[in-house]
């Protein structure tokens, strides 16, 4: 996908197409996203607002250089309470050219999923639309919740992209 | 008028060398089986270009050459004219007597007609199917060495990409090449025996076995003529070709030689079997190519002079660089970079007191003046004048012109200004719409004009300015100007929603609505409707916006407004509550400090009295959504700003101080965000929002 997949350890190099997933905490759920998405995790630091903005869009950061917006998940989502200390966690995501951060209350562990593992994912349940979900899985007899980070940060939900729709409308 | 063409001779004569060199390239590359339609399109292209820029400046010499190779391309692009080598070097040497043309024309020499005519004939001839150009090899069957032979041609075009005087000495010279050729002819002529080689690759090798000079030729391969041509001959040869060239050639040729030498001369041969195992033509017709070589030699004669004269110009052509634009964007991003780390520096030193402090500020200022000259020359890496764009109207205004049958004169103003090389090109298409559209509808045919007491020759201006942090690019014609009721028809026909009582302003943005059209009849010119927004979104994307002003029967005028660059903007830094936003130094017109009798409430709007004027008041909490610490504008400053002739004062808790900033855009990883033009990384490595005054400004109510 990027530059860094060829750095880290090729997931379809392990023995049963294991795919590694990093797995994170909102509210009571535990969620899972592909690792090769992650571009770094880090501790929550005040951000630039912006306005007219929905509220889950925190605002944006500098991350050596580059504006960077940062999104709360569990706001936009209504998972979990909201608070801002030294453990909130910001997952820097690199998807679609982009760089992305998501607040997320927790940061557990990354774990190996082959693609048996992986269930199809229910149509309700969790707070996240299906669209967004790629299955669960059960890890130590926990249900994580697969997402698909891709579609949705580039969602029209979270509106982190310019759509044409919207530039028209100017 | 007057235009400069000094400068656009120059990039053509830059542009055509590099096209050159890429034909070259790709020449010695092609494979002749199965040539790459995508190569020959290239080395078509190329040749197109070169005939199209050359036509233009009228460089008939090369113009009339490429027109006969680019017949001969297209041909061969087609498929209906096979490649041999014969023609691949008929090809190559073509493109040396281009750029020797273009030499000639570069150094304002006078031009080789004889030459000019010799390589049209020559194409003309191949393009005939003339036997000349196939007399090439009776095919020796050289199979067993086809991997040393294409080393040997990697290493042959290794050479003259190495050294690129040595490359150009053999390229540009093409009447040395002529002459040597001449020799070999009178010799081919007699020695046309068992093992042929085309004529070209005599001539060829031979050009390598003079740099190889005295190598034996070990290998009898089809190289009856080296024993005719000994070593000594060559030799002489050599010192011919040394006489002719100045001292200068002389250096180049002893370097390059003794590299050369060995790893070339057993390879001779094997480079000779290349091409004649891969042609496929019919066998050797030897007709004598004397009567058309004769004129070559009379031509070679003629120019050596000037070839000596020649070689030692060419070195100032390498005052400028070709540089790809990533390695300058590299160059831009970093001293971006390297102006916000100064200005943290800054601000530690400000923190550290006494002696040391003392020195450290000493320095920093040092740091900081450094810091923005760098900035600055790396940022006029990319600026080029806007006249680039500009000139090259006179043209399209001139057929167009004629076409309709319209009297314009275009003037031109401020083509000094510089942008951004890369806005240049973008801004190409936006304008030539602009253009197009006044010629078509906006300037009246000269009998209306004169029932209208106008001048008969009508004006169209392309100006130039640059105003504070953007450059303005005014498109004027002194024709009918917009009309306003035909627009609202048309509109109402659109199912736009429009308003009899709608600003002027309004009106006019209504054009650049999609497929909206006025003109009463469409014209291969314009009439479509499809110009205007598509004018206005190519303004948009390189962050830009476009601004009508017409008055009927007076003229309109079409002002785009551009940044200057991606770069750097001087800025004030203002608070709101406890966030930092930065107003374009260029808005500002003054700060103050109001005074309750200052304010005014209009129904629902706040006004501002300053000097006898009363201005719109806006709360930038308001619009930024933040909880200010200033309760009141009394309690906090108005900071009065200009944008497109409107001005407004605008409410802030506190003035932080005035700084330049980077510009860094908020596109990349998020999306635009309204009243905001992009973002800045403060000393503390924060951001904070760059504000649009622009955008701004369009929040007042008219």
């Amino acid at each position: 996908m990027d530059s860094r997949a060829s750095l880290a350890p090729k997931p379809e190099f392990s023995a049963h197409d294991e795919v590694e997933f990093l797995s994170f905490v909102l509210g009571e759920e535990h969620y899972a996203l592909d690792i090769m998405s992650v571009k770094e995790i880090r501790g929550y630091e005040p951000v630039t607002k912006i306005a007219n903005a929905p509220s889950f869009i925190k605002g944006v950061l500098n991350l050596r250089g580059d504006i960077v917006p940062i999104v709360d998940l569990r706001m936009k989502f209504n998972v979990g309470t909201v608070t801002y200390d030294e453990f909130t966690i910001v997952i820097m995501l690199n998807v679609c050219d982009r760089i992305v951060g998501i607040v997320v209350d927790a940061v557990s562990d990354v774990i190996k999923l082959s693609s048996e593992a992986i269930l199809p994912a229910p149509e309700f349940g969790a707070a996240f639309d299906s669209r967004y979900l790629k299955g669960l899985a059960t890890v130590d007899e926990k249900m994580v919740i697969l997402v698909n980070i891709q579609a949705l940060i580039s969602s029209d939900d979270l509106g982190l992209m310019e759509t044409n729709s919207l530039s028209e409308q100017e | 008028m007057s235009i400069n063409m000094a400068e656009f001779h120059q990039v053509f004569f830059e542009e055509s060398h590099e096209h050159l060199e890429n034909m070259e390239q790709l020449l010695i590359a092609i494979n002749l089986q199965s040539p790459d339609p995508e190569e020959l399109n290239t080395i078509f292209r190329a040749a197109h270009s070169i005939k199209g820029g050359s036509g233009i400046f009228g460089f008939t010499a090369l113009s009339s050459v490429t027109h006969v190779m680019e017949n001969l391309l297209d041909k061969v692009r087609k498929g209906t004219f096979e490649l041999s080598s014969g023609i691949i070097d008929l090809l190559l040497k073509t493109v040396d007597t281009l750029s020797h043309i273009l030499s000639l024309y570069r150094e304002e020499e006078p031009i080789d007609w004889q030459q000019v005519e010799f390589a049209k004939n020559q194409l003309v001839a191949a393009l005939n199917g003339d036997p000349f150009l196939s007399a090439s090899p009776e095919v020796i069957p050289v199979t067993s060495t086809k991997t040393e032979i294409t080393q040997t041609s990697v290493v042959v075009s290794d050479v003259s990409h190495q050294n690129d005087i040595g490359f150009g000495f053999f390229e540009d010279d093409v009447e040395l090449t002529l002459a040597i050729e001449n020799q070999d002819f009178g010799f081919f002529d007699e020695a046309f025996t068992a093992k042929e080689i085309s004529v070209e690759d005599i001539n060829k090798t031979l050009l390598d076995s003079q740099l190889v000079t005295n190598t034996e030729p070990d290998d009898d391969l089809g190289f009856g003529f080296f024993e005719s041509l000994t070593p000594e001959s060559v030799d002489s040869e050599i010192d011919a070709l040394v006489h002719i060239q100045a001292n200068k050639a002389i250096a180049v040729i002893e370097p390059l030689t003794k590299p050369i030498n060995s790893p070339s001369a057993p390879k001779i041969p094997r480079y000779t079997g290349n091409t004649a195992e891969s042609t496929k033509v019919a066998p050797a017709d030897p007709v004598d190519p004397a009567p058309v070589l004769n004129k070559s030699v009379a031509s070679g004669a003629k120019s050596t002079p000037t070839a000596a004269t020649k070689k030692v110009n060419t070195s100032t052509q390498d005052a400028t660089l070709r540089v790809e634009t990533s390695k300058i964007d590299t160059l831009v991003n970093l001293a971006g970079e390297l102006v916000i780390t100064q200005s943290m520096l800054t601000l530690i030193g400000n923190e550290i007191s006494g002696e040391l402090g003392e020195r450290l500020k000493t320095a920093l200022v040092e740091l900081e003046r450094n810091t923005r000259e760098m900035q600055e020359a790396v940022m006029s890496v990319r600026m080029l004048p806007v006249s680039f764009v500009f000139n090259r109207f006179h043209r399209l205004v001139r057929d167009l012109s004629d076409q309709l049958g319209k009297n314009v004169n275009l003037v031109i103003e401020g083509g000094n200004t510089e942008i951004d090389k890369g806005m240049i090109e973008k801004l190409v298409d936006p304008l030539t719409h602009l253009v197009r559209n006044s010629l078509d509808h906006g300037i009246e045919k000269p009998e209306v004009r004169r029932l209208l007491g106008k001048a008969e020759i009508a004006e169209l201006s392309l100006r130039a300015s640059q105003r504070g942090g953007n450059i303005v690019i005014a498109v004027h014609d002194d024709g009918a100007g917009l009309h306003r009721e035909k627009i609202i028809q048309k509109a109402r026909e659109n199912n736009m929603s429009v308003t009899d009582n709608m600003p002027d302003k309004q009106i006019w943005q209504l054009i650049f609505a999609a497929g909206f059209s006025t003109a009463q009849e469409i014209t291969d010119v314009s009439g479509r409707g499809v110009g205007m927004d598509v004018v206005r979104r190519n303004i948009e994307a390189l962050g830009g916006r476009i601004d009508i002003d017409s008055v009927a029967g007076q003229g309109a005028t079409f002002e785009i407004q551009l940044p200057l660059t991606l770069a750097i903007v001087d800025g004030m830094s203002v608070s709101v509550g406890n966030q930092i936003y930065i107003l374009p130094l260029v808005h500002i017109i003054e700060s103050i400090q109001p005074h309750t009798e200052q304010l005014k409430y209009l129904v629902q709007e706040r006004l501002i009295r300053v000097r006898e004027e009363y201005l719109p008041l806006l709360n930038l909490h308001q619009l930024m959504e933040i909880t200010p610490f200033a309760k009141c504008p009394e309690e906090g400053i108005v900071v009065l700003l200009e944008s497109n002739n409107k001005r407004f004062g605008l409410c802030v808790d506190a003035l932080v101080g005035q700084q330049q900033v980077v510009i860094k855009s908020l596109e990349k990883h998020y999306r635009r965000i309204p009243g905001v033009s992009g973002a800045t990384i403060m000393g503390d490595g924060s951001v904070a929002l760059i504000l649009d005054v622009e955008s701004l400004a369009q929040q007042i109510k008219n």
